[in-house]
This record gives structure tokens, sequence and C-alpha cells, in this order.
């Protein structure tokens, strides 16, 4: 990243930001395990719906109401002074993939949040990175009385890419949701080293 | 994701109107209606970082809103990201990027650009990231 001022000699001094989605159904746990990793209590930003919602958003009956609002959920890890991580919980209804367009720009990678009593809720998340190639991660949130699977079922369910991991977590537990970020990081190195070569050779 | 704001207690002496009624004052009023940023026509990321220009004039004579300061008061304490501001003035994301164009223009902030998606941080990034996620 480089600042308005310091061109390429940024380097070390130029404070970076990342950025890490956390996609998936509603009510999967995706706030819950932002929560669960950042240093500071998930911050609620707003996106006004702006003319591109419009099309899909239904406003008829509704007199004089111009503008709606989706929040994004975020939270912050602090690797160290001028290196931080951001994690954004992406908005959940289908209608606002229009912000997703804007949240995945330059970002690192996404984790995409599974519960395997409804799985096919992640699919659209799942369709969405692989066609942007952008690399992710799938955490199965192993909610308590639901069947557990393995990593191996569920990749399979997904017909996810040969590579994509899958991960099992508990979305509200901090050194879980650590590990599917560790995951996350050194995957989408892996993809990155793989592109690199691959425009290269 | 959104949430119902009709169950949020109200303070005494609100009761005139109810949320149904949207925000007093019309999120866009505070950008004088603008909804993109200045001339410069910068969109700022979620993630792009504000810092307070050390080589900045004083503001005092300036002709700078409220929101304008509280976005300054923000960024005085530590460098910060656009979505941290937007969540910290409890202002829509839009009018922050109108409200950062214009304190950029000033000389006011920097602001850094987003990563291109091609040029994700190289390996020895990643390695710390890992390594401090470790370390957490």
């Amino acid at each position: 990243m480089v600042s308005e001022q310091s061109d390429t000699t940024g380097g070390d001094t130029a404070p970076l930001a990342l950025k890490i989605l956390v996609a998936g159904g509603f009510g999967v746990g995706k706030t819950t395990m932002v929560g669960a990793v950042s240093e500071i209590k998930p911050l609620r930003t707003e996106e006004l719906l702006s003319a591109a919602g419009q099309t899909v958003d239904d406003t008829d009956g509704v007199d004089q109401k111009v503008t709606t609002t989706v929040a994004m959920d975020f939270g912050r890890i602090t690797i160290r002074s001028g290196l931080s991580l951001y994690l954004f919980g992406t908005p959940g209804q289908d209608r606002f993939w229009f912000l997703w367009d804007e949240l995945s720009q330059g970002a690192l990678g996404a984790v995409v949040l599974a519960d395997t009593r409804r799985l096919e809720d992640c699919f659209p998340a799942v369709d969405y990175f692989e066609h942007r190639h952008i690399p992710f991660v799938v955490a199965v949130n192993c909610f308590v009385g639901s069947r557990t699977y393995g990593a191996q079922d569920v990749s399979r369910a997904l017909d996810l890419d040969s590579g994509t991991p899958v991960v099992l977590c508990d979305a509200r537990d901090r050194a879980s949701g650590k590990e599917v970020l560790i995951r996350l990081v050194e995957y989408a190195g892996r993809m990155h080293t793989a592109r690199l070569l691959d425009s290269v050779g | 994701m959104t949430e119902d704001m009709t169950g949020t207690p109200r303070e005494p002496g609100s009761q005139w109107y109810d949320s149904e009624a949207g925000p007093l004052v019309r999120p866009y009023a505070m950008t004088g209606g603008r909804t993109k940023p200045g001339p410069t026509g910068v969109r700022f990321d979620l993630i792009a970082l504000v810092t307070l220009d050390p080589a900045a004039p004083g503001t005092d004579g300036m002709a700078l809103g409220p929101e304008h300061r509280a976005l300054l008061g923000l960024c005085r304490t530590e460098t910060q990201s656009v979505a941290e501001l937007s969540a910290g003035a409890d202002l829509p994301v839009g009018v922050v990027r109108v409200l950062l164009g214009d304190l950029l223009e000033l000389g006011c902030v920097t602001v850094s650009r987003p990563v291109p998606p091609a040029q994700l941080p190289d390996e020895r990034i990643l390695r710390e990231v890992i390594e401090g996620l470790r370390a957490l």
C-alpha cells in the first residue's frame, strides 16, 4: 500500500491494512466469528443504498423512504504497529451483492462460514469467490446438536475445487477463529505464489 | 444483519418522532447534497487508512462542519480506516467518503490508497500475519 505522499519508497513505514471477508448465510455466525477474534468490539458501519440498489429494492408503497441502509459489522486485529487485519462480515441478504464487489476489492481472502444443517445457504458465497478467483476457506461452524461431518464430506457436498481448505470450527471460540484465519492466509499465500509463477511461466 | 431499531429505548423528550421518520437530518445534508468526493474524484476503500497530515495548516479558520471536525478528532488519537471513521462518527460510509474528500483537498489528512488486487502483499508480510495471528 502506498500513501498519497510517499510513493514507491513506502516500504515498512507506510501503514498497511489487509482485508478479510467473512461470508455465509444469514445467522450462520459471521458477526460472532468477527467478534471472537477482533481486538475491538465489532463495529458497525452503514452504507446507504443508492441507485444501484433501487432496481432490486422493492420500494413500492413505501412513501417517502428514499434510502435504505445496509449494515456491515467489522473487527480489527493489529499484527504490529503499521500492519493490521480488518475482518468484514458481509451483508447476509442476496440483494446486497453489489456491496460484495466493493468489499472484495483488494481483499486478501474470505472465510465462508457454513452450517451443515443448511449447507445450501453458503452456495452463493462459494460461487461468488470461486468465480472471482478470490482465495477462500470454508469454515464449518459446528453448532451444538448438529450432526458432525468430516471436512471431506463438506468439501464433496459443496463440490469445491481441489485444494480449497475446509476447516471445522466453533465461531464463538477465539482460538478456533484464529486457526481459520491462519489457514486462510496460508492458502492465500499459496494461491498468490502459484499465480505469480503462472504469469512468468 | 440489519437490526430493527424500533426496540431501542428512547431518550426522554424524544417521543415526538419515531424511528419510522428516519434521521432528523438527512445524511447527505451534511455534505451539501454531494454524494461523491470533490474534484479529485477518489473513491476511498473501506480500509483506506486516514492519517492527520502533520504538515497540515491549522483548521481554526477553515469552513469545516462539525462532522468534518469529528472525523479529524477521531484521527487525532490514531490512524483510522474509513470503516472505523464511519462507525466512530456514526455516519454512513458514503457520507464519510465525501467529507474525507474535503479534508484531503484542504490538506488536513493523508489517505492511503487501497492495495490493487494484483499486488497483494508479498510472502514476507503474509508470514508476518500468520505469526502475528499465532501469537495472539
